[in-house]
């Protein structure tokens, strides 16, 4: 077992726990926490292939990284937006009450 | 390797508790400590401005939106989750779901010959080159990423402050 072989599997392990997060927590604030903790399983994923692969553009990964940050800060903006709507409208953000797409 | 498995344990251990905690302000502080285990695993891999800006961005930041929502959207004193009888089940096929997703890739993963060390290129990539990189071949991603954010922005605070009117 190599070094790369740990970091595959730290990436799958949150990944697979941002996936339970987003699949079994039922309060819309924890499936975006969960789909945080996804998109930093890629951004370890990008790290480590970096690190121990044989990048031809050894800037290549840290900028994809930067960017990847940028849009998941982006998506909590938007998410946590999304969220505050919710709530004006039933008054709680229970993911399962939240079935109708019109205000 | 001794350090890569503790920082591992680190990540792995936060999120583990930060998933399975009903309270929300304690789920979203260990998440904190996750994502700082993150920005750790970033320093251990030699990308030292990746790791600061996850300092920057997860721990300073995004925690800090992720707290304030909590606040403004919760019911009773402490923000909890409501555990129903359909959230069991729904909790119960997601553990499996996952668990069966969590097998099969790391089934495959361990299956896969990796290369061992890594190149030297990697270790030797400084700050000014990576901000020489984004000035001049990424200069137009840049410049996107930018007018996302902005656009990001502006539509969060249309999203969140609609409505209004309904309400009052």
């Amino acid at each position: 077992m190599t070094p790369l072989h740990l970091c595959l599997l730290l990436s799958t392990g949150l990944f697979c726990l941002g996936l339970v997060a987003v699949l079994a927590r039922g309060n819309a604030i924890m499936v975006l926490l969960g789909v945080e903790l996804m998109l930093n399983a890629a951004n370890i994923n990008f790290i480590a292939f970096w690190r121990f692969g044989h990048p031809s553009n050894a800037t290549d990964a840290p900028i994809l990284v930067l960017f990847s940050i940028a849009i998941a800060a982006a998506e909590a903006a938007v998410g946590l937006a999304l969220v505050i709507a919710i709530y004006k409208h039933q008054r709680n953000v229970r993911m399962e009450d939240a079935t109708r797409l019109r205000g | 390797m001794i350090l890569l498995a503790a920082i591992a344990f680190l990540i792995l251990a936060s999120a583990l508790v930060a998933v399975s905690r009903r309270n929300l302000i304690h789920a979203a502080l260990w998440l904190v400590v996750s994502w700082f285990g993150v920005a750790l695993f970033f320093l251990w891999a030699g990308a030292q401005f990746i790791g600061f800006v996850q300092v920057l961005v997860y721990v300073g930041a995004v925690s800090m939106i992720m707290l304030f929502a909590m606040l403004l959207t919760r019911q009773g004193r402490v923000p909890v989750e409501m555990l129903t009888l359909r959230a069991e089940k729904r909790i119960a096929s997601g553990v499996l779901l996952v668990s069966a997703v969590f097998g099969v890739i790391a089934g495959s993963i361990l299956g896969t010959d990796l290369p061992g060390e890594g190149t030297s290129a990697a270790t030797l990539v400084t700050l000014d080159r990576i901000g020489e990189s984004l000035m001049n071949d990424h200069a137009i991603a840049l410049l996107t990423m930018g007018a996302l954010l902005t656009a990001a922005l502006i539509g969060a605070v249309y999203i969140a402050s609609s409505g209004e009117e309904d309400a009052s």
